[in-house]
């Protein structure tokens, strides 16, 4: 558990210093999430201790979202000027980028997938 | 035995309560969500927002204080998208085969979630530091945050529309791809995780675990590819 978690830390820091010493646009922890993927292809040993506790960590990751959604209370102010504006554009994109993204993966998977040997 | 008040002003000012008071609050949303069936209006982490500012407004703590406590469940947002390595690894051969359907769909996504957003935002008025505050909103936290800081506006309040995306696309996915009927849980996970970072990712593993696998994929990609896109496409909407 703690091994796993040490791992999952160090995957962190090197993506953060790659990140920051190469400026690359890509975030930190999504580097570090490549740097753990690529650790688990490499070796089952590796894959098999840090499934479990992954999976544990993401079952509950709605809960991670709950300090910075408490914002909101530094912010009613400034939300309430701008409730219609915010309000429209982030339901409408939402919704919008949901119903886009599932309807061309369908398409393209249809295209790409309708071969039998595929 | 002391003043109550007494002890609730030293405790109040420690991480002790807030800490505490974030998991309680979450588990108490979290119960209500599975009592109400999982219904995907009764989202956690919007119940547990707003039992935490009733908590907040009550006593007079400012959100400094409560986030000196909240920080450490903060910081794991972190490591937590290390973890989404374990859904790509475990689906990994369903991933492969379906290459170019992700990233045609990651690419539509992602476009439409920040240019809807921006000219929505616009055409409604909004200052140019706000549209920059909007931009990065369907990106997960840690990184929308940076994106935002870069565009220049204002990170804490990207959180909070970070926050509100989730929410809303974990509520709409459900009742919208059975109204478009979309079967396929890659496109519907895909989707929402595109559209709707870890939140809609939250909402896509309690559904189901392939769309939970791909929702994974589409946040983290998307976090990559709106680091390129937004910039550009805010220089376009200024």
């Amino acid at each position: 558990m703690i091994r796993v978690f040490a791992l999952i830390l160090c995957c962190q820091l090197a993506g953060e210093a790659a990140a920051r010493s190469l400026a690359l646009p890509v975030p930190g922890p999504v580097l570090g999430m490549a740097g753990l993927f690529v650790l688990m292809l490499a070796s089952p040993r590796v894959a098999q201790a840090v499934r479990p506790v992954g999976d544990g960590i993401l079952r509950h990751l709605s809960l991670l979202f709950v300090p910075a959604g408490v914002g909101i209370v530094g912010h009613l102010r400034l939300l309430g000027e701008n409730a219609l504006a915010i309000g429209v554009a982030l339901i409408a994109s939402t919704v919008l980028a949901i119903a886009v993204g599932a309807l061309v993966f369908r398409a393209v998977a249809r295209l790409t997938e309708a071969k039998p040997d595929a | 035995m002391r003043d109550f008040t007494e002890i609730w002003s030293y405790l109040a000012a420690g991480p002790l309560v807030w800490l505490t008071a974030t998991l309680v609050a979450y588990l108490l949303a979290d119960a209500l969500a599975a009592r109400l069936g999982r219904a995907p209006v009764a989202n956690p982490v919007a119940g547990a927002v707003v039992l935490l500012a009733l908590l907040l407004w009550a006593t007079g703590t400012s959100y400094d204080t409560y986030f000196e406590g909240a920080q450490f469940v903060h910081f794991l947002l972190g490591p937590a998208t290390v973890c989404l390595a374990v859904p790509l690894w475990a689906h990994r051969a369903t991933v492969r085969r379906a290459a170019l359907p992700i990233v045609a769909a990651l690419l539509a996504g992602s476009l439409t979630a920040v240019a809807v957003a921006l000219a929505l935002g616009r055409a409604f008025g909004l200052s140019p530091e706000m549209l920059a505050t909007l931009a990065p909103k369907s990106t997960t936290a840690p990184v929308a945050l940076g994106i935002s800081q870069s565009l220049g506006g204002s990170p804490t309040l990207t959180a909070v529309l970070v926050v509100l995306t989730g929410m809303v696309g974990a509520v709409v996915i459900t009742p919208m791809m059975n109204a478009l009927r979309i079967t396929d849980w890659r496109a519907r996970g895909l989707a929402v995780g595109v559209a709707a970072h870890g939140i809609g990712t939250a909402r896509a593993l309690q559904v189901n675990p392939q769309a939970g696998a791909f929702a994974g994929i589409g946040m983290a990609l998307n976090a990559i590819v709106t680091a390129l896109l937004a910039p550009w496409l805010l220089a376009l909407f200024l």
